[in-house]
């Protein structure tokens, strides 16, 4: 199954379906539900494709480290957060060689935050793989303190920084891997709409 | 070119010099009669040149291969072709310092990718003079890499060796047939640094080579850019029917299909005049005989659904209709 994200404006991003690549080396990099992207692309791809794949995995809500670790690519690396997984990410991107196809499968923060660490490394984004699976929390950026939030399902959404009350928008930033939000009831502050759980 | 034989948008230009780089190639320098600056343009530019050539009005692409940073004049390198429809070879035989002739601004569809702190670059004959604006232009960008790598079938017919070598340093190697000298793509393409970016240009078995090379070894389609001008051909006569304008030309052997609606009066559109821009595609409406696709730019499926002609390079047997 893949996520229903509806079409939006052009910073939105949309998501493809994970399919092997001609490559020499595959980097996968995955999250919680993404775990069931990578089994399909593994059941797509021919025997030569684990033998010189990489598996990075985070587990959230789902787990599937157990059956991915068991599909038997050349490493497997499993942490406890994206976070956690990053630094390690930005050394894997400096000593790759081009040629190597990036895989990205879960959570768009996930896949937000793998992507810009590519691009950090001048990878083209466009020539890296996505599938979206499971949560569409958002990472969210307050246009007003800059603090980023984490894991927003609701709209609109307190800034865990500032405190200002933020209008979640499609607006994307590609560079900070994060939705913009923008102060919902600046000229009245009194006026305080219901928040509603709708990044589910 | 329109009824009064001009590229729109020309720069009339004047020929300050003209250098006889070895047997095959001479450089061409245009400048502004007043001698004020030319357009700013980026390395890996071409203009097009426009040549009275007896009753023929042609244009051709040519790179630009002087310094972005230097805009007093435009320097092009070009070889003679003796195979050719006859552009190289009137440029080498009648252009002398002094003549007036008229140029279009510069367009680039080779340009570097700026995002990318690496570059790889793979040169093949005369296909080395994008890479000398290129290189000028990231000889002023600190702390990026670039490496280029230059094929030819001897050393004596190499051009630009010293001034390279003394931009690149140790980054610039030289590959000569004669001296069963070759560059291993295989090796180059599969250890390059995730990030970098792959340019290439010269003859088109040697961009076709790089083009399969670099897939099979991973590279994305974005991290990879080429530059092939297509010859508009020369062949038999053909007749085009432009609906649109209500008009019926012929197309003479040694003329292309643009040049010969541009003959005929009527604007057509155009950048690069070599197959590669897609820019004066137009569509058939009918054709009695056979489509002569000769560009770079239309899918194999445009190609062979007969719908689409690049009329720069491409050729009819026949006669087509087209809606123009």
């Amino acid at each position: 199954m893949s996520s229903a994200i509806e079409p939006s404006i052009k910073s939105r991003p949309v998501y493809g379906t994970l399919k092997p690549a001609t490559a020499p080396a595959h980097l996968i990099i995955a999250d919680a539900d993404g775990g069931k992207a990578v089994l399909d692309l593994a059941t797509a791809a021919p025997t030569s494709f684990l033998p010189n794949a990489e598996i990075c995995y985070i587990p959230g809500k789902a787990d599937h480290s157990v059956t991915l670790e068991a599909l038997g690519a050349a490493r497997f690396y499993t942490g406890p957060s994206i976070a956690a997984m990053l630094p390690r990410l930005k050394r894997t991107f400096e000593r790759m060689h081009m040629g190597t196809q990036i895989y990205l499968a879960g959570s768009e923060s996930l896949i937000g935050l793998a992507m810009k660490t590519a691009m950090e490394a001048n990878i083209d984004f466009e020539a890296i793989q996505t599938e979206h699976r499971g949560s569409l929390a958002r990472r969210v950026q307050c246009v007003h303190c800059k603090g980023i939030t984490e894991g927003v399902t609701t709209q609109p959404v307190t800034c865990a920084h500032c405190g200002l009350l933020l209008l979640v928008r499609d607006h994307y930033s590609r560079r900070y891997a994060a939705f913009q939000g923008v102060n919902i009831n600046a000229e009245d502050p009194s006026d305080i709409p219901p928040k509603e759980e709708v990044f589910t | 070119m329109s009824a009064r034989g001009r590229l729109h948008g020309a720069i009339d230009v004047v020929v300050t010099e003209v250098v006889e780089l070895n047997s095959l190639i001479k450089r061409f320098h245009f400048a502004r009669p007043d001698g004020k600056p030319l357009p700013a343009f980026s390395g890996g530019a071409h203009i097009i040149i426009q040549m009275q050539d007896g009753d023929t009005l042609r244009g051709s692409p040519y790179s630009l291969s002087s310094s972005p940073l230097d805009t007093r004049d435009y320097q092009v390198s070009i070889r003679r072709d003796d195979q050719g429809r006859g552009g190289s070879l009137y440029l080498h035989r009648e252009v002398k310092p002094g003549m007036k002739m008229s140029i279009t601004h510069p367009s680039n569809m080779f340009a570097l990718d700026k995002r990318a702190s690496r570059h790889l670059m793979l040169a093949g004959g005369i296909g080395i003079t994008p890479f000398m604006s290129q290189t000028a232009q990231l000889a002023q960008m600190p702390g990026v890499h670039a490496e280029l790598h230059y094929g030819m079938r001897s050393r004596e017919l190499g051009v630009y060796l010293e001034e390279l070598a003394s931009r690149l340093g140790s980054r610039f190697h030289v590959y000569a047939d004669e001296d069963n000298e070759q560059i291993d793509y295989d090796r180059l393409l599969s250890s390059q640094p995730a990030g970098t970016h792959l340019y290439v240009c010269g003859p088109s078995p040697m961009i076709d080579l790089v083009l399969r090379k670099s897939a099979e070894h991973g590279w994305p389609d974005n991290h990879v850019h080429y530059e092939h001008f297509a010859k508009a051909s020369s062949g038999e006569p053909f007749n085009v029917e432009l609906r649109a304008s209500g008009k019926t030309i012929e197309v003479g052997a040694e003329q292309s299909m643009l040049e010969a609606i541009e003959a005929a009066g009527v604007d057509a559109p155009y950048l690069c005049r070599g197959g590669a821009c897609g820019q004066c595609e137009t569509r058939v409406l009918s054709v009695d005989g056979e489509l002569l696709h000769e560009d770079h730019w239309l899918e194999d499926d445009e190609k062979a659904s007969g719908e689409k002609i690049m009329p720069c390079v491409s050729r009819c047997r026949g006669t087509v209709v087209l809606d123009r």
